[in-house]
């Protein structure tokens, strides 16, 4: 039976050398720091100050999004945490997802459902309407 | 009952790993899972949030579901995850990034243990309180 692991430094896998996944391990941690303040921000206020999640309604959200401040923090965060938890489910899926079609398409599932959300939650906070209904 | 090989054991964490067996693999585990469960919650979180440019009573609706104490419960599992998640988070980059990062993985492990424990009594606490009073307290 033939191994399928290539030998180090044989060149077999190295034709197309890029730093991707470099540059998605750095991203991992920089986001991740970001994202410390960001969310544990959010859940304090969310569900911790001043009654929690039990003072949260449609009023609440028009008073918050009112504020650029409040606006660009969502916006970072939903941005920060779906791409970071893209990756990392990226990663998942490569580890544990043994067969090549398997793993295209939980990755093609996964690019797509992500684009999706942001696209969606980014498209809320900028069109945000405090007057509808 | 375990099988004595030489230099190869099972149960102790060999010297030099970070990844295999004790603390470094069971925090690597957890890491895993509260990263998977809080990004799921992200993409119901958006679309319950995306229902502000619906009307305001649809928004309020969905968010009455959160204000429920089974729900409340599991806002109470989500926070413990991503505080886990986060203070493990800490604990990565100093083990890629401090010198003396690699050698204090387990003690780093007991010490983000402490600081889970000690934000999440009060955090408990505050989050449920409205519940609890629903539930058993004596006023209205």
């Amino acid at each position: 039976m033939s191994t399928s692991v290539f030998a180090p430094r044989s060149g077999s896998r190295n034709k197309q050398r890029s730093n991707f996944e470099l540059y998605g391990w750095l991203f991992m941690r920089v986001s991740g720091i970001i994202l410390i303040f960001l969310v544990l921000g959010h859940l304090f206020i969310m569900n911790i100050l001043d009654g929690g999640v039990q003072r949260i309604n449609f009023a609440f959200v028009a008073g918050r999004w009112s504020s650029p401040f409040w606006q660009i923090w969502d916006l970072s965060m939903l941005w920060l945490a779906l791409l970071h938890g893209g990756n990392g489910m990226r990663t998942i899926i490569n580890d544990y997802a043994e067969r090549d079609q398997t793993r295209f398409w939980l990755k093609m599932l996964l690019y797509v459902s992500t684009a999706f959300i942001i696209g969606l939650g980014t498209l809320v906070i900028f069109t945000f309407d405090a007057s509808i209904g | 009952m375990s099988v004595k090989t030489p230099g190869f054991s099972l149960r102790a964490t060999p010297i030099g790993t970070l990844y295999r067996g004790g603390e470094g693999m069971w925090t690597w585990v957890l890491h895993r899972i509260t990263g998977v469960s809080v990004f799921f919650f992200l993409f119901v979180h958006v679309l319950d949030t995306a229902l502000v440019r619906v009307s305001p009573a649809a928004y309020d609706e969905i968010i009455a579901t959160y204000k429920t104490p089974i729900v409340n419960l599991l806002e109470v599992g989500l926070v413990g995850a991503v505080l886990f998640h986060a203070f493990n988070g800490v604990r990565i980059i100093l083990i890629d990034f401090w010198s003396k990062g690699p050698r204090y993985q387990r003690q780093m492990t007991w010490v983000i243990a402490a600081i889970w424990l000690l934000v999440m009594i009060p955090g408990i606490y505050f989050m449920m309180i409205h519940t609890i009073d629903a539930l058993f307290g004596s006023t209205s």
